[in-house]
């Protein structure tokens, strides 16, 4: 969680200095989601991701400096710099092709469950928002993973906006006409469950559980979790509010900002899970400060990294039209 | 041996499903409407009855269930009956399917075949008449196969489902089901990529595919018998990729070019080869002409219909202006 926190803040203040360009989507106020569902996987599992991938990836495997050169577009990226940030994928870690169209990879991953089917082997793994609920590509998705009864898990990030908000037409997404989101997915028969998004260790719970239900041939499940948007996401383009995350806000701390303050309070998976640890007597302060500067370090260096790879050559345009 | 078009389709299927594992049917409909093209398909999916998938109404999920058990190791033929249809399904096909494999880097294959049933079949009016391949060339990463002979309906298709690498439309077409051509078997197939020279000539060439193939040869025909004109007839056999060296011969050797397709008349495939006799061919070149369906809709009424359809005879009288002309 801490690895992913501290990716994404190195992504938004390279960003914010002009380091790479593009439209970019963070992870921060959902890690727990991530890491808890990936711990629960296996090497043959298969991955399906979207716009909003980095966490997930690092809760995969990936490595953060390979990630932070495709972010940039470089030679060394995952992608040879083709894919961005939108697209990024890792076949050898079983992800192989992020979508980054709303409901996009709902029939991919739907797909990539019919062949664990076949092969006996595997579970395929479907992360999407809730704006996926308003496209047709959902419903279509739900009736193939039901009538075939492959082995899918949808996770749902449910991390929808106040709808005072979305009134002015800010956010054009999570308006669907349902009481809850489950509803529908469970109208054509797949078992569903609803889970807080700041809870890690629910989350866990959870998650180790539905994968061994679909696992052992129960069916597809549908999970939405339920995420308050972290405040640096609701701007056009992320921004870091009161700066970085800071260990001292899990104690004493407090940033300046109200909506921040709250945010961490109520809805942080990464703050209130530090404060559950340190309520436990499972880590020290000290414990966190020297982990944390590995994260700092380690995503340091992926910038670092980054930054000095080379671009790829103009004629790489031309490659990887057709395998 | 003969085969019909029909029977090189279920030939190639039930060889491809025999002769590997991965391959499957995400859908099974395939001869369309055709009671008699149907009875071919119906030993093999009876033999094969747990590698069919049993498919809702849901093109734009069929499609992208079909990438997806492609890049996780399947080869699936998913079936998007009517051509029309593929716009359903559009989504998957020309923004998933056909750029994974470049978005990733190269990480990811996706051979995935796409059956789509397309042109106009008499009747379909608006919405069930379309011919996709011009609209479907322009997705880079996506192979568009258009078979308008048996022999090729056969080899195209079990190419996409046994060797391809690549994500294939397979453009079908009902009016194609009876068409036969000699079929040796195990006879060594023409590369996927290269045209067919399907009668050779001096005065014109007739550049075709899919449906206009039977249609050209028919016209090289009465060019010859009643006009006393030498028509050479080029089958593209695809538009993706596109053998763009054969029509250049051709119509280098002949001076005149006459492009028959079903595609609306701009922007389509006749366009682009158009295009492309322009940019490298014009040194040898006396005419060419476009025969196409005009910039309509496709109507239901037969005379409607009739009107806008490229005939034998729409062709034949393309090929006497292009001759006239020059």
């Amino acid at each position: 969680m801490l690895r992913i926190r501290r990716f994404e803040e190195q992504c938004i203040q390279l960003a914010e200095s002009k380091q790479f360009s593009g439209h970019y989507h963070v992870y921060i106020g959902q890690e727990a989601t991530a890491v808890s569902v990936c711990n629960a996987l296996g090497p043959e599992d298969f991955v399906f991701s979207t716009w909003r991938n980095h966490g997930h990836l690092l809760a995969r495997g990936a490595a953060p400096d390979r990630m932070m050169a495709e972010i940039f577009g470089k030679a060394t990226g995952y992608a040879g710099g083709k894919s961005g940030t939108l697209h990024m994928a890792v076949g050898e870690l079983g992800v192989p092709a992020t979508s980054a169209l709303v409901g996009g990879n709902l029939p991919l991953a739907t797909g990539a469950a019919l062949a664990c089917k076949r092969r006996g082997s595997g579970v395929s793994v479907c992360f999407h928002g809730d704006a996926a609920l308003e496209e047709g590509a959902f419903y279509e998705a739900m009736i193939l993973a039901a009538v075939w009864k492959v082995p899918a898990l949808f996770v749902c990030e449910n991390n929808s906006i106040p709808p005072a908000q979305r009134k002015r037409g800010q956010f054009t997404s999570s308006t669907l006409p349902a009481a809850q989101l489950a509803d529908v997915p469970q109208s054509l028969q797949i078992r569903t469950e609803i889970v807080d998004g700041a809870d890690a260790d629910q989350l866990a719970e959870s998650f180790e559980r539905l994968v061994g239900e679909v696992r052992r041939g129960g069916g597809p499940r549908f999970v939405e979790v339920r995420c308050t948007r972290w405040p640096g996401s609701f701007p056009l383009w992320p921004e870091l509010p009161d700066g970085p995350w800071q260990i001292a806000w899990a104690f004493d701390g407090k940033p300046d900002r109200a909506d921040l303050a709250l945010w961490l309070e109520q809805s942080d998976p990464l703050t209130l899970y530090v404060r559950k640890l340190i309520a436990a007597g499972a880590v020290t302060r000290s414990q966190l400060e020297a982990m944390d500067a590995r994260a700092k370090e380690e995503m340091a260096g992926a910038a670092r990294y980054a930054i000095d790879s080379p671009f790829p050559a103009p004629d790489q345009a031309y490659r990887h039209v057709w395998a | 041996m003969k085969i019909s078009f029909a029977e090189g389709v279920a030939k190639a299927i039930q060889e491809s499903l025999a002769a590997n594992p991965r391959v499957l049917l995400i859908g099974g409909g395939i001869m369309g409407l055709n009671t008699a093209a149907r009875a071919l398909l119906d030993p093999v999916l009876r033999d094969f009855a747990s590698r069919i998938m049993v498919t809702p109404i849901s093109e734009l999920g069929l499609a992208g269930a079909g990438v997806g058990a492609a890049l996780a190791g399947d080869r699936p033929l998913v079936d998007l009956s009517t051509g029309s249809f593929i716009f359903q399904a559009f989504a998957q096909v020309a923004n998933e399917a056909a750029n994974i494999h470049y978005m990733t880097g190269g990480q990811t294959s996706v051979p995935v075949t796409f059956y789509s049933l397309a042109g106009r079949r008499g009747g379909g009016a608006a919405q069930h008449s379309h011919a996709t391949q011009a609209l479907l060339g322009q997705v880079p990463g996506l192979q568009v196969l258009t078979p308008g002979g048996a022999e090729d309906a056969y080899g195209l298709l079990k190419w996409a489902l046994l060797e391809s690498r690549n994500p294939s439309v397979y453009l079908s077409h009902p009016l194609l089901f009876d068409e036969t051509a000699e079929w040796i078997p195990h006879d060594p197939f023409l590369p996927v990529g290269k045209a067919r020279i399907r009668r050779e000539g001096r005065d014109v060439s007739l550049i075709a595919s899919s449906i206009m193939v039977p249609r050209a040869l028919a016209a090289a025909e009465t060019l010859q018998r009643q006009h006393g004109i030498s028509a050479e007839v080029v089958d593209l056999r695809t538009i993706i990729p596109l053998d763009r060296d054969t029509v250049l011969q051709s119509a280098a050797k002949t001076g005149r070019a006459v492009i028959a397709d079903e595609c609306h008349h701009s922007y389509g495939v006749a366009a682009e080869i158009a295009a492309t006799l322009a940019e490298k061919g014009l040194a040898s070149l006396k005419a060419v002409r476009r025969v196409t369906m005009p910039d309509v809709p496709i109507p239901f009424s037969a005379p409607l219909e009739a009107e806008i359809t490229v005939t034998a005879e729409k062709i034949v009288a393309g090929a006497l202006d292009a001759v006239r002309a020059a």
